[in-house]
C-alpha cells in the first residue's frame, strides 16, 4: 500500500504536505480504499478558522458519508473546486490532483504532532491484525 | 424490462371518456398566482385503463416487498403486517373523515388516538405522547427540540449533545439541525457505552445524551440506569432513539430506565408498511416534567367529549399539518390491541429468539465481533470474503439471487463489512434455516467463483446497478422524445 514518505498523516487517514507555512490536506490511499467510490464531497469555506481534529470537510461515497478532520489548526486558505465537480479524482489521485483543502498559516510545532509514514504505516498493519 | 408508462403512451387512447362539461368555464388565471401557473399543458400517458393495470401489476411482481421474501433488513423491522390492520384502517368511519371536521363530529377517532397515546405509555413508561411526527427522524427533531426548550426554561445554557459512534447517522443529524453541537461516545470494547469515556466528556454544557436501546448492534446497555442517573446529575436529559423497540414490548420499559424522552417508529415496531419508505410515525414521550412542551394540538379529555387543545402550554409549536399520519396511527393502534399485552410481550420475545437463533446457526460463516446474546438483530462481519476480492456489497447482492431481500450492509460503522440481520418474530425456523443455508452457499461461491459473486444478482430483471453513475449523474425523470438509457442500468 502506497504511503508516500514526504508526507505526514494523521490517525483519521488524512496526508498533509508542507509548504512552507501552508499545510496541503488530503485523504490517504487506505481511506479512499475503505470509503469506496466517492460521489459527493463538501469542501470548507475559505477564511474558517479550524482546530486541530475539527471535522471541516464530508466525503460522501457509495457506502456512506464521512467526516474529514483538520490535521492542524489555523485558518482554511484554499480548496479545491475541481474534487467538488469530479468526486472520482478522490480515488483516483488521493496525493496528488485529489487533493481537498490548505491550511494556513500554521505554527511549525503543530506538525510535529503528525505521523510520519513509517507510524502511519505501523498503525494500518495494527488496525488491520 | 417494463417500459415505461410514458412510453406506452399512444395519442388520444383512454381508459374513460368523462361527460361533456356542464360547468361554465372560468379562466384559471383570476384565482392562480401567475408564478404557479403552467405555460404548456402537462405531458399525460395516454392509455387504456388495462394498460395502467397491467404495467403496475408487472412492476409490482418485479419488486421484492415483505408480501413476496424474507426481509432480514436490519435497523428497519421488517415483519408482516397484519391483514386486520388494512381492514379496520379502511373503514368508512376512519377512511373518509376530514381533518377540517369540527371535533364533535370526529369522536370515533379521537377516541383511538387519546387511547392510542395511553397504550404508548403503558409500554414505554412514559408520562405523554405527541402523536403528530411523522416518523422516527422527525420524532428526534421534535424530541431536542424538547429538550433545548426544556434547558432554556431552566434558564441554563446548554449546547452539546453526546451521541455514541454506533448511532444511527439520524442522531447527530438531528442535533446539528437543532442547533446543537455533536460530541461523539467512543463505544467500549464490548459494544456498549463506555461509562469512563461518557463520564470524561460529560461537561456543563452537555444537554443531554442521545442513545439507541438495545443499540445498533443489538446489544442492550447493560448499565443503562447508572447512564441515565450521571447525565441526571449534571441536569442533562436523556434521549432514547425507539428505533429498536421490537426488542422491548413487555420486556423492559424506557420510562423505567431513567429515558426522559423517547421516539417510537411505529411503522417498524407496531406494524405498519413502510418498505417503500413511508408513511411512517414517530410519536415522541416524554416524562410528566416534559409534558407541556410536547407540539399541540393535544387531544384533551373536556367533560364526556374529547377536544383538541390548541394552546395554553410551553408547547415546542407544531410539527405536522393537522394530527400526524392519521392512517398510520390506526393500524399501529389495531396492532397493539390485537396482539393485547401478552401477545406484544410474546412478539418481542420471539424476534429476540429469532435473531439469537439465526446469529447461533451463522456463526460458523459470518462472525459476530461483539459476539453476546444479542436482543432482536446482531451485526455479522463478512471481513474474511476480502481475502477472494470480494465484500459485503457482492455478498449481499448475491442473496438477492436466492430470494432473501439484502440485510443492511456497512451499519454500524464500527463493524468492517457489516451485513445487519433482523429477522424479526413473524419469520418461521424453515424460513430462518433458508437463510442461514442461501448464506452457506455463497460463501462456498466466493471460494469457488468470486467472480460471479461481484457481479450478482444474475437472476433478477435487472442485474448489478451502476450505484456510482447513480449518485454522480442522477437521471431522475423522463422527459418526451428521450428515452432513459437502461443500457447503463443493467438491463437483462
Amino acid at each position: 500500500m502506497s504511503t508516500p514518505d514526504h508526507l505526514l498523516y494523521t490517525k483519521t487517514h488524512e496526508w498533509v504536505r508542507r509548504e512552507g507555512g501552508e499545510a496541503v490536506v488530503g485523504i490517504t490511499v487506505h481511506a479512499q480504499e475503505e470509503l469506496r467510490d466517492v460521489v459527493f464531497v463538501e469542501l470548507p469555506n475559505v477564511g474558517r478558522s479550524v482546530k486541530q481534529g475539527e471535522a471541516v470537510a464530508v466525503i460522501e461515497s457509495v457506502k456512506a458519508a464521512f467526516d474529514i478532520y483538520a490535521p492542524v489548526s489555523g485558518t482554511i486558505a484554499r480548496v479545491n473546486d475541481s474534487v467538488s465537480k469530479n468526486p472520482q479524482v478522490v480515488n483516483q489521485d488521493c496525493y496528488g490532483v485529489g487533493w481537498l483543502y490548505t491550511i494556513s498559516p500554521v505554527s511549525p510545532d503543530e506538525f510535529t504532532r503528525l505521523m510520519t509514514a513509517e507510524q502511519y504505516t505501523k498503525q494500518l498493519q495494527a488496525e488491520t491484525h | 424490462m417494463e417500459p415505461l408508462i410514458f412510453e406506452r403512451s399512444i395519442p388520444g387512447r383512454r381508459g374513460y371518456v368523462p361527460p361533456p362539461n356542464d360547468v361554465p368555464p372560468s379562466d384559471p388565471s383570476a384565482f392562480i398566482p401567475p408564478d404557479q401557473l403552467r405555460a404548456t399543458a402537462a405531458t399525460w400517458p395516454e392509455v387504456a385503463e388495462v394498460d395502467v393495470i397491467r404495467h403496475y401489476t408487472r412492476l409490482s411482481q418485479l419488486n421484492y416487498s415483505i408480501d413476496t421474501h424474507f426481509y432480514p433488513l436490519g435497523s428497519c423491522t421488517m415483519k408482516h403486517n397484519p391483514r386486520v390492520n388494512e381492514r379496520v384502517a379502511a373503514l368508512p368511519g376512519f377512511s373518509w373523515l376530514h381533518p377540517l371536521q369540527p371535533a364533535a363530529h370526529t369522536q370515533g377517532i379521537l377516541q383511538l388516538l387519546h387511547e392510542l397515546e395511553q397504550l404508548l405509555c403503558a409500554i414505554t413508561g412514559m408520562a405523554a405522547f405527541t402523536l403528530q411526527p411523522a416518523a422516527g427522524a422527525q420524532g428526534e427533531l421534535t424530541g431536542l427540540k424538547i429538550m433545548a426548550a426544556y434547558h432554556r426554561r431552566q434558564q441554563r445554557h446548554r449546547s452539546t449533545i453526546l451521541i455514541p459512534d454506533s448511532a444511527h447517522g439520524t442522531n447527530p443529524a438531528s442535533a446539528a439541525l437543532s442547533g446543537f453541537s455533536v460530541v461523539q461516545l467512543p463505544s467500549g470494547p464490548d459494544g456498549l457505552i463506555d461509562v469512563r469515556e461518557l463520564k470524561a466528556r460529560l461537561t456543563g454544557d452537555v444537554a443531554g445524551l442521545m442513545l439507541t436501546n438495545p443499540n445498533t448492534l443489538g446489544l442492550f446497555e447493560r448499565d443503562i440506569k447508572t447512564i441515565a442517573a450521571l447525565l441526571h446529575e449534571q441536569e442533562a436529559l436523556v434521549y432514547m432513539d425507539g428505533a429498536n423497540m421490537n426488542a422491548l414490548l413487555g420486556v423492559a420499559r424506557p420510562g423505567d430506565m431513567g429515558i426522559d424522552i423517547l421516539q417510537l417508529n411505529l411503522h417498524k415496531t407496531f406494524s405498519t408498511p413502510h418498505g417503500g419508505g413511508g408513511p411512517g410515525a414517530g410519536p415522541v414521550g416524554v416524562t410528566s416534567t416534559l409534558a407541556d412542551l410536547l407540539p399541540l394540538p393535544r387531544v384533551r379529555q373536556r367533560g364526556k367529549s374529547l377536544v383538541w387543545q390548541e394552546e395554553g402550554t410551553a408547547s415546542v409549536g407544531r410539527v405536522h399539518g393537522f394530527y400526524g399520519n392519521v392512517g398510520v396511527l390506526v393500524r399501529a393502534y389495531t396492532y397493539i390491541r390485537s396482539l393485547g399485552r401478552d401477545g406484544l410481550s410474546r412478539a418481542s420475545r420471539v424476534a429476540i429468539i429469532n435473531a439469537n437463533y439465526l446469529k447461533t446457526k451463522l456463526q460458523e460463516i459470518c462472525p459476530v465481533p461483539y459476539d453476546r446474546a444479542c436482543l432482536h438483530e446482531f451485526v455479522a462481519t463478512m471481513k474474511a470474503v476480502r481475502a477472494h476480492g470480494v465484500n459485503a456489497w457482492d455478498v449481499a447482492k448475491r442473496l438477492l439471487d436466492y430470494g432473501c431481500y439484502a440485510p443492511t450492509v456497512y451499519f454500524p460503522l464500527i463493524v468492517e463489512e457489516a451485513l445487519m440481520i433482523e429477522p424479526t418474530e413473524t419469520e418461521s425456523k424453515e424460513t430462518l434455516d433458508q437463510f442461514a443455508q442461501a448464506l452457506g452457499q455463497i460463501i462456498a461461491e466466493v471460494r469457488s467463483d468470486p467472480e460471479m459473486v461481484r457481479h450478482a444478482p444474475h437472476r433478477l430483471p435487472v442485474n448489478r446497478l451502476d450505484d456510482v453513475k447513480a449518485a454522480r449523474e442522477p437521471n431522475l425523470r423522463w422527459r418526451p422524445g428521450r428515452s432513459p438509457n437502461w443500457a447503463t442500468a443493467g438491463q437483462r
